[in-house]
């Protein structure tokens, strides 16, 4: 188990649920020795105005993220798959309810 | 197929936003750190001209509009810092930085704040002067530091309306009153002018930033726009800024406008301001005698771990 520093607390990653029925989205980050306080903090530093219902924190370390230098490739198998949208496929236009 | 450099460009120039993980220049990176970091140290250091009046406000109505502006302040400086920690730079050193003097913040919150007026000054002034710089930085080239800028301004609104509110009370108050918010527009009045900087043509990093497109409009451009409104503004009050050179000009569209005292401005930058040495006092006085609590947390945090693992 690393060591918590007290001048260097762990960074966590913030995720609010603005409305119920709502995804939880990217808010921004903070540091906190811990989740409690990570999770007090994000209420005070992201949800000053009634932005949340809800709040993850999860700690940055902890996220891993696809390349930015290799989005090209990594993306690319769905590049040359047009047929996946509905409007590839060519119907007459008598057709309703489609 | 193209460089680095050329990708980057392409995406500068194509208003594609940069983010933390992809390709930069060291000096966007450098430029980048010393600018979001130093927006980050004044909202922190910020909060000591206002959090001086905070006991001593008139009403408990102002009392808990001002509680609710500082704390928004200390928020806005916490999303810069973790903007700019996304560059590669960690809070720690940052936070040095301002400690050890290394790093600047805006010179405006070296000046003091005499008076209950100029808790209203400020917050037309300094925060209209702010908001003024901050709006275009919306779209600043970099990604956290544009979605940074867009919730603060989102919440710097109000902090210009209650200013603005404070001095329109005084202004229809007794004489006594009258004379106060006079007083606090004549001394906040040039300071919050050279908020926006040096001069175009002795800014040497403006060039830069707005080549790279973090900076949208030059220091003078902002500097004009704000005088033009101010100066409008200054009207509801029935006050005067304190500027016998101001006029309107009817072929430039915008007001002339009085010398800029350069020479003050060089000064505080250097650190021979009014506050320079007690702001950096207070900032280091606070670091310090928050260290108990900063250790008490990481042992907390500790131990709890220690026995979550015993578990």
């Amino acid at each position: 188990m690393e060591k918590i520093s007290s001048e260097n607390w762990p960074l966590w990653e913030v995720f609010i649920r603005t409305r119920q029925g709502l995804d939880h989205k990217h808010a921004g980050s903070l540091h906190a020795a811990d989740a409690q306080m990570a999770l007090e903090n994000a209420r005070d530093v992201y949800t000053r105005r009634n932005e949340g219902i809800s709040i993850w924190v999860v700690e940055s370390k902890y996220i891993h993220a696809s390349s930015p230098e290799e989005a090209a490739s990594f993306f690319d198998p769905a590049n040359d798959k047009v047929y996946r949208y509905p409007t590839f496929y060519q119907l007459p236009d008598e057709l309703k309810n489609i | 197929m193209p460089s680095h450099e050329q990708i980057f460009e392409d995406k500068i120039e194509r208003e594609v936003r940069i983010e933390p993980k992809d390709w930069m220049p060291e000096d966007y990176r450098k430029l980048l750190i010393r600018q979001m970091s130093q927006h980050a140290h004044s909202e922190i250091v910020g909060m000591l001209p206002e959090g001086n009046w905070i006991t001593r406000a008139p009403s408990l109505r102002r009392k808990a509009t001002l509680i609710a502006k500082v704390q928004d302040e200390a928020g806005h400086g916490l999303y810069l810092y973790s903007a700019t920690e996304t560059l590669g730079i960690t809070r720690e050193e940052t936070i040095d930085q301002l400690l050890s003097g290394k790093a600047k913040y805006s010179s405006i919150f070296n000046y003091p704040t005499l008076t209950w007026a100029d808790i209203g000054a400020i917050g037309w002034l300094v925060d209209g002067a702010a908001i003024m710089n901050q709006v275009p930085l919306c779209r600043a080239s970099f990604g956290p530091y544009a979605r940074a800028m867009i919730r603060i301004c989102k919440e710097e609104s109000f902090h210009q309306r209650q200013g603005f509110e404070i001095l329109l009370t005084l202004s229809r108050g007794s004489e006594a009153q009258k004379h106060m918010c006079q007083d606090a527009i004549d001394r906040w009045w040039w300071p919050a002018v050279m908020m926006f900087g040096p001069a175009d043509e002795s800014s040497p990093h403006s060039q830069k930033s707005m080549q790279w497109k973090i900076k949208r409009f030059s220091n003078d451009e902002l500097r004009q726009k704000f005088i033009d409104v101010c100066a409008e503004q200054v009207k509801v009050l029935g006050m005067k800024l304190p500027d016998s050179k101001l006029q309107w000009n009817e072929e430039t569209q915008h007001y002339d406008f009085g010398e800029i005292n350069w020479e003050e401005f060089w000064n505080v930058v250097n650190g021979n301001g009014p506050c320079n040495k007690e702001r950096l006092a207070a900032r280091k006085k606070a670091h310090e005698d928050g260290a108990w609590v900063r250790e008490a947390a990481a042992a907390y945090a500790a131990k709890k771990n220690h026995s979550s693992e015993i578990r």
